[in-house]
């Protein structure tokens, strides 16, 4: 397997403006003979979809949702970055892009940061012109705040709802062109196969989640923009049915999967309650910015948080990054949390809490204030937990966020089965081993808005304009049998266990051996514990009701089978990455004051994984991370 | 503490549903609703029956998916939260709930507590969006907008389209919906130029998607998730007037 990132020649500034130049274009009168597959309606799928349908090709969008303004990016809260510096405080382009490695602990690709960072600003106007109501000042121009991993307030948003708005502008977009006739939108259709013809991505199987019905679908290019793959933990802040069946049947059929391993656990969650729980619930980051995180000082102290004294309180995120304080980037915040609670003074009645104390910002700006910025957020807490957090601090506890990894991509953010290309959280470029806040749904819409329409015309161009492969094809009619023949046996098995109790177990061998610290041996117990649910699962399994209908149950046990084998792969990737950075941290590596201990020597690489078939061992192919501008250093925010 | 459930069960939209009773035991007054739904359904699945449909996604209350009628109120007893935003605590040890789908002519059901809400999608496509090419934007610093109308035109985008308006009104008139989505894009500058247009376009299609008419009772906005006020209703009704008395006069070039 070969693994040609594809960057341009030339200076870091100049790259894509070069790239564009030199790459080929498709005659407006052609583009229409074009078919292009979506799969997602996002961030990502919904504005490339748009732009696409707008620039005249031929598209044809699907979601698994009913809508596609319910995909989850709508629910991301605090933000979008920008280097628009329109507060004056010395933010660019290179200081973004710089924030952005950095944050990735130096693992991410350099010259499609820096190209992030460079659209940023374009996407900013972009969505003020489609009419998303970003904050702003009394004077009118847009507001801004700060988000942990940087020094300077960079990030518009739209009260705690950031990802709704943004994502309602690309809807809008969308359904324009859905209006128009140049998309046609394909809603309640999941799916479950790529087809791949002479080497080349030409199609996809579906199935209508409300009919059962399985269809063939053909196109001279697909496109992913399917997400992230966090809840192969069973808990986490995704959306209940984000899943990762759209990758990981695509990286079956010969895309490299890349960095699975890279996990982001982020650091303000409201804490697990109970064994009933079905997910979890972020409260935006940006509450740090106001808010101080503190656990006693003294183990096992059952005290309510006002009869704890000021001087008996650790405010260890003040205490061990001076500089950043309660904006240390997430991995760094999660794992001192986990540290805390470990060490015995964690809050709450399980013992897995801190706190985040808003008392010292009501007192400094009034509580009219805290509740302009966070009111919605309040909201949120006291409805799940019954608590104001007016009046007693927050508890809060990490849990699983984003995923960083996903399939490989190039320059051009085509994997390496040519025709197959990935958009935002699905493909693995931009945040190397951890993500800074409030740059997710950047990605997403720098690669849908202002990437991938420049880029597939490189490959398009390149194709003879005949039409896209007739869905008779052999390799169609292979693709759906094996559709077919999976839903079946799952249909047909009658275990004794039902698909909710198998991702509970795969959730927790993931958390326990894949989650915010790993070891060797717990990564080694995982391996062979994955397999063994999975045959398990094959066995006995039980999936009611039949498959020509609505049929939820089914599903699920397509997906929780596929999150089956990602989590043997994902450990399999933790375990050979003998470092620690970023999401990504190995007990084993580590500085004697608890630091991540980057080996930049051995690891200064993408790991990015070749499908070998059911049982086989996957292959780590790795793509050397050459940075030409930046120069690597650790990651320090002391 | 332990519910019985009425649940309205529904093969498809073909055939005739009915009520079933089903009993949930053991439950934490913590628990989310659904959460509650998910352990009837496992119980469902182990007993070898078929399990309740219901949409859910994000269950956080943004995503608009969740969508139950729950004792005769879209998404249940409390205020401003949407069906996964509901609580066990909102309700007693004992109390029996009766479950149904949002009912709407327009939204015909999928199965069980699951309908198709697509014609939100048609009102949107049909005028619910700012015509700007993508790339074309000017400086987003370049078109100021006082606080107050960003404010407000915020409150109406905070619409997550999940239908309750809907469910709540007696005619299933889908008026809150549309006014929300128009009345946001209609008070922005950047959706100035084509106000007219937009409102005539997406009344029709409500019109045709076999929505009802409002006869201004408001019970969409009690109802609404989001509390959206009905002041967009009449806000709509008056942009819609004013749009149908200037398509009555074709602009004419002045000479």
């Amino acid at each position: 397997m070969k693994l040609d990132p594809k960057i341009p020649s030339g200076p870091l500034e100049k790259k894509w403006e070069k790239h564009i130049m030199e790459g080929k274009l498709v005659n407006p009168a052609n583009k229409r003979k074009y078919d292009i597959i979506m799969v997602g309606s996002g961030l990502a799928g919904a504005s490339a979809a748009a732009t696409l349908g707008e620039l005249g090709y031929k598209v044809k969008c699907f979601t698994f949702h009913d809508s596609p303004r319910r995909a989850h990016s709508i629910a991301a809260q605090g933000g979008i970055n920008a280097a628009k510096n329109y507060q004056n405080d010395g933010d660019s382009v290179y200081r973004l892009f710089y924030d952005t490695i950095k944050g990735g602990d130096f693992r991410s690709r350099e010259a499609n940061v820096y190209r992030l960072a460079q659209v940023s600003v374009n996407i900013i106007d972009q969505c003020a012109a489609q009419g998303v109501p970003f904050a702003r000042e009394y004077g009118g121009l847009l507001a801004n705040r700060s988000f942990g991993g940087a020094q300077v307030s960079r990030t518009f948003y739209a009260r705690g709802q950031t990802g709704q708005q943004l994502l309602l502008g690309a809807y809008s977009a969308l359904s324009r062109q859905v209006g128009l006739g140049t998309v046609e939108l394909c809603a309640n259709e999941e799916m479950l196969e790529v087809v791949v013809i002479d080497g080349h991505a030409k199609g996809i199987i579906t199935r209508n989640l409300n009919t059962g019905a399985i269809t063939r679908h053909s196109a001279h290019a697909v496109v992913l923009g399917t997400g992230g793959y966090g809840n192969v933990f069973n808990l986490s802040t995704y959306a209940r049915n984000s899943n990762v069946t759209a990758a990981w049947r695509a990286h079956r059929k010969g895309a490299a999967f890349a960095n699975p391993c890279y996990t982001q656990i982020h650091p303000t969650c409201i804490p697990v309650s109970g064994d009933y729980q079905s997910k979890l619930t972020l409260m935006s980051e940006s509450l740090r910015n106001d808010g101080r995180i503190w656990v006693p000082k003294k183990r096992d102290d059952k005290r309510p948080p006002h009869q704890i004294p000021e001087d008996e309180r650790d405010y260890y995120l003040e205490r061990k990054y001076p500089s950043f304080g309660n904006l240390a980037p997430r991995d760094i915040s999660s794992r001192s949390a986990k540290e805390a609670c470990d060490d015995g003074r964690g809050v709450g009645e399980t013992g897995l809490g801190v706190y985040l104390d808003f008392s010292d910002a009501i007192k400094r700006l009034g509580a009219d204030t805290i509740k302009e910025r966070y009111g919605n957020l309040f909201d949120i807490y006291k409805e799940i937990t019954d608590e104001s957090a007016y009046d007693v601090p927050m508890r809060i506890y990490p849990a699983v966020h984003y995923t960083m990894g996903g399939l490989w991509v190039d320059y051009n953010l085509m994997s390496n089965l040519p025709g197959l290309f990935v958009m935002g959280e699905a493909n693995f470029s931009d945040h190397g081993a951890n993500r800074l806040g409030a740059s997710a749904l950047m990605q997403g819409l720098a690669d849908g808005y202002f990437v991938l329409p420049y880029t597939i015309p490189h490959y398009l161009a390149e194709l003879d304009r005949d039409g896209a492969p007739s869905t008779d094809d052999a390799e169609f009619v292979k693709a759906e049998e094996e559709v077919k023949a999976r839903t079946e046996k799952l249909l047909s098995n009658k275990g004794k266990q039902s698909v909710k109790s198998f991702h509970v177990r795969l959730g927790k061998i993931m958390w326990d051996h894949c989650g915010m610290a790993r070891t060797k041996e717990g990564l080694e117990k995982a391996i062979k514990l994955i397999p063994e649910l999975r045959e398990e699962y094959w066995a006995d399994v039980r999936v009611p009701g039949e498959g020509k209908e609505l049929n939820q149950s089914l599903e699920n046990a397509g997906r929780v089978g596929d999150f089956l084998e990602l989590g043997e792969l994902m450990c399999r990737d933790a375990l050979t990455r003998e470092e620690s950075c970023g999401g990504h941290f190995r007990e084993e590596h580590q500085y004697p004051d608890g630091e991540a201990m980057r080996d930049d020597e051995k690891f200064a690489h993408v790991a990015a994984w070749e499908y070998k078939g059911e049982g086989q061992e996957p292959v780590r192919h790795t793509e050397e991370l050459e940075y030409e501008s930046v120069k690597f250093a650790t990651r320090s925010y002391k | 503490m332990n519910v019985k459930l009425r649940v309205w069960r529904q093969k498809n939209n073909e055939t005739e549903g009915r009520f079933e009773n089903y009993e949930a035991k053991d439950l934490n007054p913590n628990m989310s609703f659904l959460e509650m739904m998910d352990v009837v359904n496992e119980d469902l699945t182990d007993s070898g029956d078929e399990p309740i449909a219901f949409a859910h996604d994000c269950r956080e209350g943004i995503c608009g998916t969740c969508s139950c009628m729950i004792d005769g109120k879209p998404h249940g007893p409390e205020h401003g939260v949407a069906t996964c935003q509901t609580y066990m605590r909102s309700f007693k040890d004992g109390d029996t709930i009766t479950v149904e789908p949002f009912r709407a002519k327009a939204f015909p059901i999928v199965k069980d507590l699951v309908t198709d809400r697509a014609s939100f999608d048609k009102i949107q496509q049909a005028g619910g969006f700012i015509t700007i090419r993508t790339g074309a934007a000017p400086d987003a610093n370049s078109i100021p907008i006082g606080k107050e109308i960003a404010d407000l035109a915020m409150d109406a985008a905070a619409c997550i389209g999940c239908g309750a308006c809907v469910a709540a009104c007696k005619n299933a008139s889908a008026m809150l919906f549309v006014s929300a989505k128009a009345g946001q894009l209609n008070l922005l500058p950047q959706g100035k130029p084509e106000k007219d247009r937009r409102v005539l376009s997406m009344v029709a299609a409500m019109d045709e998607a076999g929505f009802g008419n409002c006869t201004n009772q408001y019970e969409c906005s009690a109802a609404c998730p989001k509390l959206i006020s009905e002041e967009f209703i009449s806000k709509l009704n008056r942009d819609f007037v004013g749009a149908t008395v200037r398509s009555s006069f074709k602009a004419k070039p002045l000479v």
